[in-house]
């Protein structure tokens, strides 16, 4: 499964193993390993209320996994991604002074945003803006943790905060450029058309700097010209920003057309994984698919 | 309900209203058509009918005006702002002119005092006092978005701070402004921490609890706090010149006789008014100011969506803390001007939940995260009863019912809220 017909030898920048998600007598996800090479546009895919929006949730921090772990390796920097949310302690801690004392830190500064702050941004398949905040505020929310936040040097607007605000705005207008966006700088983000808003959320997302950003059907409500526009999109960051790309779709040419790596997720179950033209061809893949339609139809 | 698609409109108008005036009927009969008498009750079912009637007829006068247009476009115009959001985004220059109203405003506030007569003076006091007050609340329900139901206890715990300081470590006033600040602070840090993880209705519930538990350890604790009987603070001086007619404290002297004038009971009331209109508009300028850094738009996003937030890399819970550790200092603040305007007696039936909804209101009425609003709010809720005094009777039903009118009418507040406009080179 790891052949992936990348240029660069494989290291995984995403690992998920064993990954288990459970919601009371539910099982969203049951064992789900896989892996995003860096520099990659890996899609996760399957039919509805497979569970890949669960995965994302899991692999963000919104959920804590029942069980498994999501490894991030960033250039020889692992951190495990579900130990900075804050885990119970184990019998083995109290023997064990510095492990509790690092489990009592996350449980107390722990959380999800220490996901973001790892490395991964994420978009959300509901779109959340500050949708009564301007589509500038935004995108300077999403960079609170590299701005100047001393209260003192704000108040006196000395030429360290106004130097780290101009920055901010600098980064701010380059992001808007980038998802074509300058137009609406200034406008209310609950007042953009739907495809706009799509754009902006990734551009929101690409402000806090991540390693792996994850897309949760960017495509959805988009008509053909702006989807076209969106892969262009994603290509880009990919290429000229050297962000690894993670999304879910449903839209199966926007999915072949761009991706390199495909994880097929059927009943919180991994039923495939491979290059688009092996996905295209996996009989398994087929029925998944071809059963649910059948389903619809009847 | 009892009517069919194809009624004509008039008739539908009228079961509408019939049964309108129905419930009406039941729900006023036992308030207001029993009346207690000993161990009896007498009936008076003239009085709910009557009001049912009322209830009928105002219901069927909408209806009969909602079937024609200039009643519809009135309607439109005044109860369904739910298409209207009440937030605009500035355009560059639109407040070039603002700092001339502003100084006016503040050498008109500066000057009002002299004129002002003793009762007025504490009155207006007492109003910039709630500005206060609505400035630190504002900043918790209005910016970041966390309902706080028990706001009171921060009011109290810098009036104390004030009056028990001063009873027991001879506490001055000047000093009792940065420690109250700073306890009030503390409290608020060491009860958000735990709680804040909380949203909404949990949150309001909690807080509520500790305004109540903060004003029964203030009436209970008769060793320390003196309990309902209040506790005394110093007289509140400036440079060691006290404003009483003779020095309360060693080594202070009276104003009056430093400056070789006749003592009047005013000036220790213009002194305290100066102060405190003093530290409001370095409230205000702080809050306007917080309001476009970025601690002040991790509040705002924090109220818009905290998912969001969390997946940006925000951490929620430090961002709500110093939300209501920044509100908290602010109605701490208020208490030691409360204590001094009360001539340095305090007592808990000041903290009461009353006085929580009344910051409350301020803030709704406000416009939940508008600085101006709030500040306008503020003046007219605590001014205006005073000046109606023959309605006081009646003034929390007419704060309810401005309360409902206003959910309905304008739910943002009387003014709009105002974003930020931005260009390359900064905020225009
Ligand atoms: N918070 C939750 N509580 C209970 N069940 C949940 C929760 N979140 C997801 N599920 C369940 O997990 C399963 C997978 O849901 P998920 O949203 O991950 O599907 P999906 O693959 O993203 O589907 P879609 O393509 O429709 O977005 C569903 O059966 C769903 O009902
Ligand atoms: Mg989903």
């Amino acid at each position: 499964m790891s052949d992936v017909a990348s240029p660069t030898p494989p290291s995984p920048l995403l690992s998920v193993q064993g990954l288990t998600m459970r919601f009371g007598g539910i099982l969203a996800l049951n064992n789900v390993n896989f892996e995003v090479q860096k520099n990659s546009i890996t899609a996760l895919i399957g039919p509805n209320g497979a569970g890949k929006t669960t995965v994302f949730n899991c692999v963000t921090g919104f959920y804590k996994a029942t069980e498994g772990q999501v490894i991030l390796n960033d250039n020889g920097k692992t951190t495990n991604l579900r130990k900075v949310l804050g885990e119970k302690f184990q019998w083995s801690d109290y023997v064990n002074p510095p492990a509790f004392l690092e489990r009592l830190y996350y449980k107390t500064f722990g959380g999800s945003h220490r996901v973001n702050q790892a490395g991964v941004a994420r978009t959300f398949q509901n779109i959340r803006l500050f949708r009564e905040m301007t589509v500038m505020e935004n995108l300077l929310v999403a960079q609170h943790n590299h701005l100047d936040r001393n209260l003192i040097r704000g108040m006196l607007n000395t030429k360290h905060y106004r130097a780290s605000e101009k920055r901010a705005l600098e980064t701010a207008y380059y992001w808007l450029e980038v998802v074509n966006l300058t137009e609406d700088a200034n406008r209310l983000a609950g007042d953009l058309p739907y495809g706009n808003q799509r754009r902006l959320e990734i551009a929101r997302a690409m402000c806090t700097e991540p390693k792996l950003v994850c897309l949760d059907e960017p495509a959805a409500g988009l008509n053909p010209r702006e989807t076209v526009e969106l892969s262009t999109l994603i290509r880009h960051l990919r290429d000229k920003h050297n962000v690894t790309v993670l999304l879910i779709e449903h839209d199966m040419g926007l999915v072949m057309g761009i991706s390199e790596h495909i994880v097929v997720l059927d009943y919180g179950q991994v039923i495939a994984a491979g290059t688009p033209a092996e996905i295209e061809v996996n009989p398994k893949v087929l029925a998944a698919y071809l059963g649910t339609e059948e389903g619809d139809a009847s | 309900m009892f009517s069919k698609p194809n009624d004509p409109p008039m008739l539908t108008a009228f079961k509408d209203s019939s049964l309108v005036g129905m419930i009406a009927l039941l729900i006023f009969s036992p308030i207001s058509g029993i009346i207690l008498n000993g161990y009896g009750f007498n009936t008076h079912p003239q009085t709910p009918i009557m009001l049912a009637f009322i209830v009928f007829i105002g219901r069927f006068a909408y209806q009969l005006a909602a079937l024609t247009p200039w009643g519809q476009r009135l309607i439109q115009k005044f109860m369904l702002s739910k298409g209207k959001r009440g937030v605009y985004v500035a355009s560059p220059g639109d407040q070039r002119y603002l700092w001339i109203i502003l100084a006016i405003l503040f050498i008109a506030g500066l000057v009002l005092p002299f004129y002002l007569s003793k009762y007025y003076l504490t009155v207006a006091i007492l109003a910039l006092i709630y500005v206060l007050l609505g400035l630190g609340l504002n900043i918790v329900v209005g910016l970041a978005g966390l309902l706080d139901l028990g706001f009171v206890a921060f009011y109290a715990v810098g009036a104390y701070t004030f009056a028990l300081g001063s009873q027991y470590w001879g506490l001055g006033f000047w000093s009792a402004i940065p420690l109250a600040a700073a306890f009030a602070a503390l409290l608020g840090g060491i009860l958000g921490f735990p709680v804040l993880r909380m949203h909404g209705d949990y949150l309001a519930i909690v807080t509520l609890g500790f305004g109540e538990i903060i004003r029964l350890v203030l009436n209970n604790w008769m060793s320390f706090t003196g309990g309902p009987n209040g506790a005394k603070a110093a007289e509140p001086s400036l440079f060691g010149l006290e404003f009483t007619r003779t020095a309360k404290t060693d080594g202070h002297i009276p104003f009056h006789e430093f400056f070789g004038t006749t003592y009047s009971p005013n000036t220790k009331f213009i002194f305290i008014y100066l102060v405190v209109f003093l530290v409001a508009c370095l409230m205000i300028f702080f809050f306007s100011r917080l309001r476009t850094m970025p601690m002040g738009r991790a509040w705002e996003a924090l109220r818009e969506d905290e998912i969001a937030c969390r997946s940006l890399g925000m951490n929620h819970v430090t961002i709500k803390l110093s939300a209501f550790m920044m509100g908290a200092m602010t109605g701490g603040i208020g208490g030691v001007f409360f204590a001094a305007q009360q001539g340095g007696f305090v007592n808990p039936t000041s903290f009461t939940f009353f006085e929580s909804a009344l910051i409350l209101a301020i803030v709704v009425l406000g416009g939940m995260g508008s600085v101006v609003g709030v500040v306008v709010a503020a003046l007219v809720l605590t001014i205006l009863p005073e000046m109606l005094r023959d309605f006081a009777d009646y003034r929390v039903l007419i704060f309810g019912i401005l309360m409902v009118f206003m959910m309905l009418w304008k739910p943002r507040g009387f003014l709009p809220i105002r974003r930020p406009y931005f260009t390359k080179e900064g905020q225009a």
